[in-house]
């Protein structure tokens, strides 16, 4: 086992717990703390395969921006554990047994794949550095950067208009 | 790391992502769950790139730049998660503001 | 002339037509007027058809009017078969239905000219679907006759049809010629297959190789449904209740015509029944069993008109007997003889009727012989007619069947003798309580007896004349040798059947001595009634008792039919109609409407408007495809 390979294996299983406390906290804060470790390990896996800007950039964005949103609001709401509803026993139940059956057919189709011996690289390769990445980015897809600030600009819109008081 | 090892890894939080929005009753949690899951796409889309850039450099071609599309679609789907979530959680401040409460039953709207 | 017979049914079908159609314009003398002479030119043309028979080395014509049914090899035509049978009937139905036409115009005019106009419409629709039967050259050409004046029996009976009782007689009627007309069927149908054809010419040529099973289960079945058209056991009981129809009615249909087209099948079908020996036995014990029972029955009736049916019904009997023993010709006789009295019978009793203000019960008649000279004199020589009596015309048919009959067994001519001696009996007693002896009814009833008009006299003294002297065409060989012209003249139609079997008759001393014997009882159960009943007055109308009743009550047979077949018939429609229709039919039918509504009462709950049940069942769809896209 070299040291990629115990890297990622340490780094899957803390995703895959940290996703569960996601989704089993009753605590909503709690929920969205386990969402950041999530995140962040994630992100390793990201610098494990060399794309260096996608690693910063998703804590950035993510972990950073879009989390902390989400801790403001939580806190607005003034939510704690007493206050959550708890959906219907059969209903949780059914829930998880759709998402097994669909994990476990997601499994089945992808195992026969012809991918078997791919290999994705890990700790190396030059497309992840910014450099490479802004080359294509600026060259052949600046128009949808560009339309992705008008994105924004419209997403910023909406949530002022949804916002509004009256 | 074979492939076959993202992929797992990525359909495994995808589901568990699922399980998360069918199981829970606050709108935000399943909001959460949902960011979940685009993480999950995300990470599997990477491991893929990099399995193509392998591919090309085997194949010794030169100043390959075969999985580039591939992160630079990751990067989009993060500029459109963040819009998302925005706009998301304005609607569930409304929503809070209206009912005072974030259960996801009291919408049931749909039904009429 | 003979290939204009088609214009003997068409004048009828056009007097049908006429009076039918116009019949809220026309007048009622117009439509009399037209409603006879259709008859009449029938009769005309019957009359030159016959000369033309009548010829010597006359060979049967058949004239073709166009194809009914052609499918394949299965030719059935439109043709008329004009041979020495159908031209007597011919005569026979136009003859005496020109009378009935005539006298039916003074009868019925008491009626309003729409119903008048309706009345004469029936009646020439009726003769015109006698005719078809007769004329017919095939089995179904005779069955479309046949129908046809089935249903213009109905609609006579019923012909006053604001009475419900009439109604009833009428349906009753139509259904039991029905159940007769479904084993007719049957035995065409078989015919059909046996033979290929129902043509007379084609399927009595072939008649000869067929197995004697096979021709017994024919022959019976047509003889079934002769028996429900013709009023023999056991389906007869409609005919006494078809009295509720006007008297000129039942005095063509249910005494002259219709009822004799049983006879008219059976007699042209003859080789078919000298084949199957069996079915003759029952034609013959079935017509002896009906001639009896109806005599029994006709003793102790007191309405004139049931009298004269059940006597009807056992006339129709001893023609069946005829059949029976082989006497082809003997049956065609008593036919005609029994049209020209039975319909002078009736008749006669429809101008009583008419004096009388409508009143049928005998036991309140009496004397009208002052009144109504001659409707009694024409009414008496009906009796003596019937009754057998030499030199009248009854004598001569019943006696050649009746000496046939002792041939084949003797029994069957004790048997037969004793329901003559009923006739006499019953028919005297009739004459006797109507004209004889003291005026019985109402005061108000007396000042009204009078008698009828010329248009009603008329035709009874011309059917007295006929009945008087229509023997004399059957003079039988033991009284004049080679004097029997009615036989020379049906020979051809039943030479096949001739060569098959002889008929039989008794030596000449036997048959001097039978009719010696049977005439003299005859004549002694006469006067036994004429004097037994020549002193009734009304303190004899006494309630009848013991075995009286039960012939009064016609041996509870209708009693009978309705416990053993019409109860358990209404018990069984009213369970499929309760229980089948209602509960499964309607149950069924309706449960799927209910199942559809319950079905979408259910799905409706899933939408539920709950966000999360709608993620759930989209990722259970996912899943499915999954599973149906890469495994399946």
């Amino acid at each position: 086992m070299s040291i990629t390979q115990i890297l990622f294996w340490i780094l899957s299983i803390l995703t895959v717990f940290s996703a569960l406390m996601v989704i089993t906290r009753k605590n909503p804060v709690y929920s969205v703390l386990w969402l950041i470790i999530a995140f962040m390990s994630i992100s390793g896996h990201y610098i494990l395969l060399n794309a260096q800007f996608l690693a910063i950039v998703n804590i950035i964005v993510y972990a950073g921006a879009i989390m902390v949103l989400f801790l403001f609001v939580i806190m607005l709401m003034n939510l704690n554990a007493d206050a959550e509803p708890q959906k219907n026993k059969w209903l949780q139940l059914a829930g998880v047994v759709a998402g097994g059956c669909l994990l476990l057919v997601l499994i089945a189709a992808l195992r026969e794949t012809e991918l078997r011996n791919k290999i994705a690289q890990t700790g190396g390769g030059s497309i992840g550095l910014i450099e490479n990445l802004g080359q294509v980015l600026f060259k052949d897809y600046v128009l949808p950067f560009e339309v992705s600030s008008v994105l924004f600009l419209s997403a910023m819109v909406g949530a002022v208009v949804i916002g509004k008081k009256n | 790391m074979p492939i076959n090892y993202y992929i797992f890894l990525a359909v495994v939080i995808f589901c568990i992502g699922v399980i998360g929005v069918l199981t829970r009753r606050n709108a935000i949690i399943i909001f959460m769950c949902i960011e979940l899951m685009l993480n999950a796409v995300n990470l599997l889309l990477v491991a893929f790139s990099k399995m193509h850039y392998l591919e090309s450099v085997e194949r010794h071609v030169v100043a390959s730049t075969v999985g580039t599309e591939a992160q630079l679609f990751v990067f989009f789907i993060m500029v459109v998660a963040a819009a998302e979530v925005s706009v998301g959680l304005a609607i569930i401040v409304m929503m809070y503001r209206n009912t005072h409460s974030v259960d996801v039953n009291f919408l049931n709207r749909l039904k009429h | 002339m003979s290939q204009l017979v088609y214009l003997v049914p068409l004048f009828p079908l056009i007097g049908f037509l006429i009076n039918g159609l116009g019949r809220k314009v026309m007048p009622k003398s117009l439509t009399s007027i037209v409603g006879s002479a259709t008859i009449l030119a029938s009769f005309v043309v019957s009359v030159l058809i016959f000369n033309e028979v009548r010829a010597v080395g006359f060979m049967p014509v058949t004239v073709r009017l166009f194809d009914f049914i052609h499918i394949g090899t299965l030719n059935i035509p439109f043709a008329f078969q004009v041979d020495q049978l159908s031209a007597l009937f011919l005569l026979i139905i136009t003859g005496v239905g020109f009378l009935i036409h005539i006298y039916s115009a003074s009868y019925m005019n008491e009626e309003a000219p729409p119903h008048y106009a309706r009345y004469f419409a029936y009646l020439n629709l009726f003769v015109f679907s006698m005719l078809l039967l007769v004329l017919g050259s095939n089995f179904v050409i005779l069955f479309i006759g046949w129908e046809g004046v089935g249903l213009c029996s109905y609609l006579l009976i019923g012909f006053w049809f604001t009475n419900n009782d009439y109604n009833y007689a009428a349906r009753k009627a139509f259904i039991m010629n029905r159940i007769g007309d479904l084993a007719f069927l049957i035995g065409i149908f078989w015919i059909l297959f046996q033979f290929g054809s129902v043509n007379y010419s084609e399927v009595f040529a072939h008649v000869q190789g067929s197995s004697p099973s096979v021709m017994t289960g024919i022959t019976l079945l047509l003889f079934i449904g002769a028996t429900g058209k013709s009023a023999q056991i056991p389906l007869y009981t409609w005919l006494p209740d078809a009295m509720a129809g006007p008297t000129p009615v039942s005095a063509l249909i249910h005494a002259a015509t219709m009822v004799t087209a049983g006879i008219y099948m059976i007699a042209r079908s003859n080789i078919m029944y000298t084949l199957a020996p069996a079915t003759q036995g029952v034609i013959a014990v079935i017509g002896l069993c009906t001639a009896i029972l109806a005599a029994t029955i006709a003793i102790q009736q007191n309405d004139i008109k049931k009298v004269l049916a059940y006597s009807t019904v056992s006339q129709l009997g001893y023609m069946f007997l005829g059949l029976g023993v082989g006497a082809y010709t003997g049956a065609v006789f008593h036919v005609m003889t029994h049209a020209f009295f039975k319909a002078l019978l009736f008749l006669g009793a429809g101008s009583v009727i008419h004096a009388m203000g409508g009143e049928q019960d005998i036991r309140k008649m009496g004397g009208l012989k002052k009144f109504m000279p001659v409707t009694r004199w024409t009414f008496f020589i009906g009796c003596v007619a019937i009754a057998g009596i030499f030199p009248f015309s009854g004598f001569f048919s019943k006696d050649e069947i009746l000496s046939h009959a002792y041939a084949h067994n003797p029994v069957l001519y004790v048997v037969g003798l004793l329901g003559a001696l009923f006739t006499a009996f019953y028919m005297f007693r009739l004459y006797t309580l109507t004209f004889l002896g003291g005026f019985r009814g109402t005061h108000d009833q007396e000042h009204h007896l009078h008698e009828s008009p010329a248009a009603i006299t008329g035709p009874l003294i011309v059917l007295a004349i006929l009945a008087a002297l229509g023997g004399f065409l059957g003079i039988p060989e033991y009284i004049a040798p080679n004097a029997h012209v009615l036989e020379k003249f049906l020979s051809p139609v039943f030479a096949s059947s001739e060569l098959l079997v002889a008929s039989v008759s008794p030596p000449p001393a036997t048959e001097w001595v039978l009719t010696i014997v049977s005439l003299l009882l005859i004549l002694g159960v006469s006067v036994w009634a004429w004097r037994k009943f020549r002193g009734y007055s009304s303190a004899d109308a006494k309630e009848a008792t013991g075995f009286a009743k039960i012939l009064e009550n016609k041996w509870y047979v209708d009693e009978l039919y309705d416990a053993v077949i019409v109860k358990p018939l209404n018990a069984l429609a009213g369970f499929l109609n309760n229980v089948v229709e209602r509960l499964g039919l309607d149950g069924l039918v309706n449960g799927v409407g209910k199942a559809v509504q319950y079905g979408s009462r259910q799905i409706r709950l899933l939408q539920s408007g709950q966000v999360g049940a709608y993620i759930l069942l989209m990722v259970i769809g996912v899943v499915v495809l999954i599973i149906v896209q890469i495994f399946l």
